[in-house]
């Protein structure tokens, strides 16, 4: 063997030892600091300087900050996390990077307005965002609708949501649908055809799966609770005509005149409790409905979407 | 300039583009394609809705700033190497003058970058090809882009040109570089100024204009979103790299015409 030859051997087999030492010795680094993650770090937490800092090349740092903001909400997602606290500066620093990027608004709204461990529960930073979207994207109509959302589905304030449709309704090329939501709004805000008219046209606007997938959910949940609703007072009208609660569903069926027993979206049909409360059958497969839950009901994990798009 | 100067200033540009070559610049390429192809695979995984801001704005930062390193680094070595060489001697031997060297160095170098550019773009374009499917009519703007980055490429090239006609590699690379970066906070810079008064005001608004404005010349951003730079600005835009291209250039002649050389 050549020296050579033999030199070659021994920094090869080195190298490839060294290498494999600093991967292993990392990984237990890792494990060592685990809060050593980039999820709860800011190291430019001033949107302005980091706009300075990209050297004008702020479109790719927005693309940069946009990635790492879906990141870190998936993440604290994914462990139901109860705090979102760099998610409202993340978002900040995107927009102001790059003014003109929807994602970040449109997405940005929904990961911060619901409350956890759904979202931020930070409503306001969302108002704020969006608010900010539209100053530098007036004719951008969407962003309209995502703002009078948020009013309607986090706030329950249905006199801003309604102002804020028709001022999007104005937008050129706006969809017709917002003067629909607008006088909608103003008229049945609370309404289960409201709720429905809305994602329904968040369904249809949308190009995006998980929206899409999202919007469908809240639509299998809005006829959830539309019937569960309905059924609890077909409870309530024949307790007031017999004096006692209905035994069973096909009881209350038959005397009710509701033609057929109930069903949920899957066709499982609703129970009915010996208390008188009509109850879902599986309450894990519609991770967004508010009535027909057990009493002391918790999700016990992460939503389970059923909707194949 | 006498007809000879042209020729003799081809065969300096021709030999720095060679030289360049043999140098391995364009190994360079092969890393931007890596980068190109992993964010058009990778991006849409890792991220919600931006995959074709992605690709453009990552593809023109990288041609843009591979460029910058490579006008930089070149740059400062084209007068300095053929001194430590002695071959600048053998050179200005023969029948050429010192500023058909300088202006042919130039041409040299911006020529190997905008070779290098042109097979970027062609990864850009695929790229988005990859992500898009199809190209639409707004995608062309992002031309104008990749032609102002050349435009930043001569201002740069005459820049580091200049500081290599009188300084050392190390120096020449510090400055070329500290002026890159500010010359990206030009519009800052005129915005400090505006905020001075008397001497001062004087002082950091010639200080502003001096320095060269890349703000300018970065639409990047803009194209990414479709938005089409103006016909005048595409005009003025040319002018003021041509103009300020020649201010350095002159700079580096009237330097290197008096550097003693022995």
């Amino acid at each position: 063997m050549t020296a050579q030859r033999r030199t070659t051997i021994t920094a090869g087999a080195c190298l490839a030892v060294s290498m494999t030492a600093c991967v292993l010795l990392l990984r237990h680094i890792d494990r060592i600091r685990p809060q050593a993650s980039i999820d709860d770090v800011l190291y430019l937490s001033s949107p302005k300087m980091v706009k300075r800092a990209s050297l004008g090349f702020d479109g790719l740092m927005a693309c940069i900050y946009w990635t790492r903001t879906v990141q870190y909400f998936g993440h604290r997602h994914y462990d139901r996390a109860r705090s979102y606290n760099e998610l409202a500066p993340l978002l900040e620093i995107t927009t102001t990077l790059d003014p003109q990027l929807f994602p970040p608004y449109q997405f940005g709204a929904s990961f911060l307005a619901p409350p956890p461990p759904n979202g931020a529960g930070q409503p306001d930073r969302a108002i704020r965002l969006m608010e900010y979207g539209i100053a530098h994207n007036p004719d951008n109509w969407q962003l309209y609708y995502n703002l009078g959302f948020v009013y309607y589905t986090e706030l329950k304030d249905y006199k801003n949501a309604a102002k804020i449709f028709e001022q999007g309704s104005k937008v050129p090329n706006a969809h017709p649908f917002m003067k629909v939501l607008a006088a909608s709004m103003a008229e049945h805000a609370g309404d289960f055809a409201t709720a429905r008219l809305l994602w329904s046209a968040t369904f249809e606007t949308s190009h995006e799966t998980n929206i899409r997938q999202n919007a469908l959910e809240h639509l299998r949940a809005i006829s959830v609770d539309e019937d569960v609703s309905n059924l609890q007072a077909a409870v309530t009208r024949f307790g007031q005509h017999t004096g006692r609660l209905p035994v069973s569903m096909e009881e209350l069926v038959t005397t009710e005149h509701l033609g057929g027993l109930p069903a949920d979206p899957d066709g499982n049909a609703y129970k009915l409790t010996p208390e008188g409360r009509v109850e879902l059958e599986m309450p894990d497969d519609f991770p967004f409905v508010t009535k027909g839950l057990p009493p002391g009901y918790k999700r016990s994990a992460l939503p389970k979407f059923h909707t194949k798009l | 300039m006498n007809s000879g100067s042209v020729p003799r200033i081809g065969h300096i540009a021709r030999n720095t583009f060679r030289e360049a070559v043999r140098d391995r610049v364009l190994y360079n390429l092969i890393a931007f394609a890596l980068l190109l192809s992993g964010a058009a695979i990778f991006v849409g995984q890792i991220s919600i809705d931006i995959e074709r801001l992605v690709v453009i704005n990552l593809g023109l930062t990288a041609v843009s700033l591979f460029g910058v390193v490579i006008a930089i680094f070149i740059g400062i070595g084209l007068v300095s190497k053929e001194i430590e060489k002695r071959t600048l001697y053998t050179v200005l031997s023969r029948p050429v003058r010192r500023w058909e060297f300088i202006v042919g160095k130039f041409f040299g170098l911006a020529g190997t970058l905008v070779v290098n550019t042109f097979f970027m773009a062609i990864g850009v374009f695929g790229a988005l090809l990859y992500v898009v499917h199809k190209f639409t009519r707004p995608d062309a703007q992002i031309l104008v882009a990749l032609y102002f980055i050349v435009l930043e490429f001569l201002i740069i090239c005459a820049l580091a040109l200049l500081f290599s006609s009188f300084s050392t590699p190390l120096l020449s690379a510090v400055f070329a570089f500290s002026l890159f970066v500010i010359g990206s906070f030009a519009d800052d810079l005129r915005g400090f100024a505006g905020l001075t008064h008397g001497f001062m005001k004087w002082v950091a608004t010639g200080a502003a204009y001096l320095v060269p404005n890349f703000s300018t010349l970065n639409v990047i951003s803009a194209v990414a979103h479709q938005q089409a730079p103006g016909t005048q600005l595409i005009l003025q835009n040319t002018l003021y790299a041509l103009f300020y291209t020649a201010t350095a250039l002159s700079g580096a002649v009237l330097i290197f015409e008096r550097r003693n050389l022995k």
